[in-house]
């Protein structure tokens, strides 16, 4: 784990900057990261359970409204 | 790889003549296609007939992965940078750099801010790994003074202690005459004692000694060439040579990745300055016959001359120069060789006579040999040899030889006695023994670092090793990692190299011994592994990346 943070440090660059200053870099990726998981969980559910409506029509084919639209 | 070349434009380089355009890139990518199953002959016997022995360089392309981390690193310490120089601004910090005064505000200013913001955001953080005081000879091993910071690096203060034996892998000390004992040492003592330290005149007046005259013989019958002449400073004898020998009305060519002694003495000329790629022969034969074809820009007259300035081994790069073909272009376009040996003198050949004994050639065809006493010889200064006709006109002509005040006669006995002892004058086999162990030391080192999985650039005999680290944050995480461990190396960034490719650069040296490789290599491995260092993808060893180029080297060619 210990190894693991020394290559994130690294690799982000933020291992030369100063204690505070990671400590930011830290909570704005923390709160970025936060937050994309979270709207991913409020809003992936919805849009897969459309996308899939869509998806099983199509293969189902032609509804019947639109048949009776053009009767 | 060649390619990569392309990018990677010295920072401070001149070029007010056409730079050399990106057409011969597209070549290289196909001749290398029609050469690659040639590739295979010339690595294992010759590179065709003007070489007499393998060459053998490597430069291994980034990894893509790698250079988008790298970039990203910089992208994140710029942010922080701003961020902090907005503090500096609005004085919710303090500012420790020199900055304008209050009642000057409205001048030109006189420390550019945004120039200095990469030292000022991303060199001083890191600042702990460089300009580290050493007490006590650079040998194979040296001592350091312990620092420590409590402001980041803003400041130091000195702890008191003394960090001991710790393997010196950064010193220029190539056949290892950095030595406080011996011969040398000796020497230098006894001619202090009898002419002192300064000569407090130049050479045009009262500071012309004997053993100048002595030392400049030497040197000439060591180059093999007609003449020779010695200067203090390594970095003045080419910034103020250059200007005797080119002025208006001349062309110099110079490879990309000159030193800066090369750069400033091309600009005081005065010339007109192309630069041409990194060892790239297409590049430099197109640079030459354009300049034959088209001569000077608006008036078409011929070029008075046309110099080109090379180095023997580039220092960043740890390649050599393809000089038997430089000569051969030389030859055949009647152009003037400057040869820069800064690094190579003592440190190639059999016998320790630079680039030029290395490739078995005449030093009659290189016009005008320089090189310098700081590295090889453990002394400081430089020389210049070449024709006596040349010499002559330099000793009347050159600013460094007018102005400055003569060598200091220990450093000349210092180099007297070293050179003598590289040439086996004095009887011994010790400087004989030197050169083959830097040569062995070399081999062995670049192959272990390349079987870990390390990127090594340039060739397989140059001391000079440049180890790929990449990114910002592993410059100043290699250099503390390395001296904790007691190995002191030296890590290079942004303006020495292009910005992605920072590097650590260990010089291999004759007095190493090798348990101390082999201390300093199991070290570099740990490091590695704990930093994620060993980029390298290939295998096997690297075959000869660069293609063998079409180049005829006829002179009646038409």
């Amino acid at each position: 784990m210990g190894w693991l943070y020394y290559q994130y440090l690294l690799i982000t660059g933020i291992y030369v900057l100063e204690p505070w200053e990671q400590s930011v870099f830290n909570t704005l990726l923390f709160t970025a990261v936060a937050m994309v998981i979270y709207t991913s969980y409020v809003f992936v559910p919805v849009h897969v359970h459309l996308a899939l409506d869509f998806f099983s029509e199509l293969v189902r084919g032609q509804p019947e409204s639109t048949v009776a639209l053009i009767n | 790889m060649t390619e990569s070349a392309g990018n990677k434009k010295e920072d401070c380089h001149a070029a007010n003549g056409v730079k050399p355009g990106r057409n011969g890139m597209v070549k290289n990518h196909h001749h290398h296609h029609q050469y690659q199953k040639q590739e295979k002959v010339y690595h294992a016997a010759c590179n065709g007939e003007l070489y007499s022995r393998p060459f053998i360089e490597s430069f291994e392309e980034t990894p893509m992965l790698v250079a988008v981390l790298t970039y990203m690193g910089y992208g994140i310490l710029t942010i922080f940078g701003y961020l902090r120089d907005f503090m500096r601004e609005w004085k919710i910090e303090k500012c420790h750099i020199a900055r304008e005064r209050e009642e000057q505000k409205d001048f030109v200013p006189l420390y550019q801010d945004f120039e200095n913001f990469y030292t000022r955001n991303l060199y001083m953080r890191i600042r702990d790994s460089w300009n580290r005081p050493i007490c006590g000879v650079p040998g194979a091993k040296f001592d350091l003074v312990e620092r420590s910071s409590k402001d980041y690096n803003w400041t130091f203060e000195y702890t008191g202690r003394v960090v001991k034996n710790v393997i010196n892998l950064g010193s220029y000390n190539y056949l290892g005459f950095a030595e406080n004992t011996g011969s040398c040492a000796t020497a230098a003592g006894d001619v202090t004692v009898k002419f002192g330290v300064g000569v407090a005149s130049t050479r045009q007046e009262m500071g012309n000694l004997d053993r100048h005259e002595e030392l400049e013989k030497l040197v000439a019958s060591f180059l093999g060439v007609e003449s020779a002449m010695a200067f203090a400073m390594g970095f003045a004898t080419n910034s103020m040579n250059i200007p005797a020998i080119a002025g208006k009305g001349c062309l110099i060519l110079s490879d990309e990745l000159n030193h800066a002694s090369l750069v400033l003495g091309a600009r005081l000329s005065g010339s007109t300055i192309r630069v041409f790629k990194h060892n790239n022969m297409q590049s430099l034969e197109k640079l030459l016959r354009d300049a034959i074809v088209h001569g000077q820009p608006r008036t078409h007259r011929p070029w008075k001359k046309i110099l080109i300035l090379v180095e023997g081994i580039y220092s960043m790069e740890g390649s050599i120069i393809r000089l038997p073909e430089v000569i051969a272009l030389k030859k055949k376009y009647k152009a003037y060789l400057y040869l820069d040996e800064a690094h190579s003198i003592g440190a190639l050949g059999p016998s320790g006579r630079g680039v030029v004994e290395y490739f078995g050639l005449d030093p009659k065809d290189v016009d005008i040999m320089m090189g310098t006493f700081t590295k090889s010889f453990g002394a400081s200064g430089g020389y210049i040899g070449g024709r006596k006709d040349l010499i002559d006109y330099l000793r009347t002509h050159s600013h460094s030889a007018i102005y400055a005040t003569s060598m200091s006669p220990p450093v000349l006995e210092q180099i007297i006695t070293s050179m003598k002892c590289i040439m086996g004058e004095d009887g011994m086999t010790i400087g004989r023994s030197r050169i083959q162990r830097l040569a062995e030391n070399t081999v062995y080192f670049r192959r272990r670092l390349r079987e870990m999985g390390f990127i090594i650039y340039g060739n397989n005999d140059s001391p000079v090793v440049p180890m790929m680290l990449y990114m910002p944050a592993k410059i100043g995480a290699f250099g503390r990692e390395m001296l904790k461990r007691n190995i002191g190396v030296v890590v290079v960034g942004f303006p020495a190299t292009p910005i992605i490719e920072s590097r650590a650069r260990f010089c291999i040296s004759a007095a190493h011994s090798k348990e101390m490789l082999d201390r300093a290599l199991d070290v570099i491995s740990e490091v590695g592994d704990l930093l994620q260092l060993k980029y390298s993808r290939h295998k096997a060893l690297p075959s000869l990346d660069r293609p063998f180029d079409e180049t005829t080297y006829e002179e009646n060619e038409e």
